[in-house]
């Protein structure tokens, strides 16, 4: 069965209620936007989404935010968008910081099979209280488990039909680590190529990591996110 | 000291940071003040780190600028010769593995031993972090950059940080508007006053200890 489906309700449909959700992006920047906008059309709530951000104010996931859809953020960097803290100021989200570093060697290590790994940063600070300490050659690390997911939703450049994958400048961020951490994996991108014509030096993301495949329909422009 | 404007006082701050980068070497350079240091620094030699995703950083002309190309505050940037771009985890473990030279951060407080508090602030939601923790205990060299006093005149340079700290970890030097200090066995040590400040100045306006 080919992996590029035309329609985003159909290559929505394996996310449900209660899902944890994987979405690219630092802010705007390489966010599946496309995805994102479907996701704001689907009849689901409950859902956790790690993210970095959720995305700014009235945008990106900031939407699903407004719709009451989020019951729980991972991520880094909420301050982004200020309807976020008056969500949680209003107990309507939960929410888990952790350091940018963190978040991406969480979602690294639950793609590769591991539990968890013991790190430096957050050692001494509001941010490791609760978790496992440990000295390891006289150094005190944490311990951060990793995470994974039910489906990732990301952004790429590009894509051959089988699902490899190349990005495009600071877009790429987090979204390789997340083709590796969830069940299925959903990918928007500006073009889609036949196997062959990527170089296989050059691919970021190789094929098996990835389900489905669309063709972005929001892109981001200077003048902001415009549809195709 | 007479007083200056806040965009006049940044870029005196900035200049000065500037100054003491030797190249060659790998710099990250956080939101604010830090962000006008790149104005200032010999480009030819030194190389910038963003957290999101490269290595090679330079400014931009405005008919050159591309959305999906920003750095870490998400404003636009160039892409220099020799520049690479890899994924978050690659990044920061650029920065956790002790890779990149110098850090130069932000910062609300320091305490007299060079602690830092740059993320929280006590009684507010507390919203984000971003990638200051990974950068204190990481980067070979921390380098702070701050305005001296709060808005309210009371200094940001105190005897223990009143909000929460970003790490354990000692900064290497804190650069202000009326002076430079360097951390030498968790002390505070005066380097040299800029240009106009009286060293009695200095005193009044800093409640941390510091050694000269």
């Amino acid at each position: 069965m080919s992996k590029v489906i035309s329609d985003i309700k159909d290559a929505l449909a394996c996310v449900e209620s209660g899902h944890t959700v994987l979405v690219g992006g630092f802010g705007l920047i390489g966010a599946p936007l496309s995805l994102i906008e479907g996701l704001t059309e689907k009849d689901v709530t409950d859902l956790t989404i790690v993210s970095n951000n959720l995305g700014e104010s009235g945008k990106g996931l900031g939407i699903l935010l407004n719709q009451n859809k989020i019951k729980k953020g991972i991520g880094s960097y909420f301050t982004s968008n200020r309807d976020v803290g008056d969500k949680y100021q209003k107990g309507e989200i939960e929410l888990e910081l952790l350091p940018q570093g963190t978040l991406a060697e969480s979602l690294r290590a639950g793609g590769a099979g591991l539990g968890g790994y013991y790190t430096k940063t957050g050692v001494g600070t509001d941010l490791a209280k609760g978790k496992e300490e440990r000295e390891i050659d006289g150094v005190n690390y944490i311990f951060e488990k990793a995470i994974r997911a039910d489906v990732a939703l990301i952004r790429a450049h590009k894509a051959d039909t089988l699902g490899n994958l190349v990005y495009y400048k600071t877009a790429r961020n987090f979204n390789p680590l997340m083709a590796t951490a969830a069940n299925k994996v959903i990918v928007e991108v500006d073009e889609i190529v036949e196997p062959g014509e990527l170089n296989p030096e050059e691919i970021v993301t190789p094929f098996l990591y990835v389900d489905t495949i669309i063709k972005a329909q929001q892109v981001l422009t200077k003048e902001g996110v415009v549809n195709k | 000291m007479t007083s200056m404007n806040k965009t006049d006082m940044q870029h005196l701050i900035a200049k000065r940071v500037a100054a003491e980068l030797e190249g060659p070497c790998v710099v990250n350079l956080g939101i604010g003040i830090p962000t006008l240091v790149a104005e200032y620094m010999d480009a030819g030699n030194i190389y910038m780190h963003t957290e999101n995703g490269l290595l090679g950083v330079t400014d931009v002309e405005e008919a050159d600028i591309d959305p999906n190309l920003v750095n870490a505050g998400k404003l636009p940037v160039g892409e220099a010769i020799g520049a690479s771009y890899f994924n978050s985890s690659d990044s920061f473990a650029m920065i956790r593995g002790g890779h990149v030279d110098v850090a130069i951060l932000g910062a609300l407080q320091v305490d007299q031993i060079g602690v830092i508090a740059n993320w929280a602030v006590p009684g507010k939601n507390i919203m984000g972090v971003g990638g200051a923790m990974d950068l204190l205990v990481g980067a070979k060299k921390v380098f702070v950059t701050m305005s001296h006093t709060s808005k309210d005149g009371s200094s940001k340079l105190l005897k223990e940080c009143t909000y929460p700290i970003t790490s354990t970890r000692s900064v290497d030097m804190i650069f202000t508007e009326l002076a430079v200090f360097e951390v030498v066995d968790k002390q505070l040590k005066l380097v040299e006053l800029m240009p106009g400040v009286t060293i009695e100045e200095l005193r009044a306006k800093t409640e941390a200890d510091f050694i000269h």
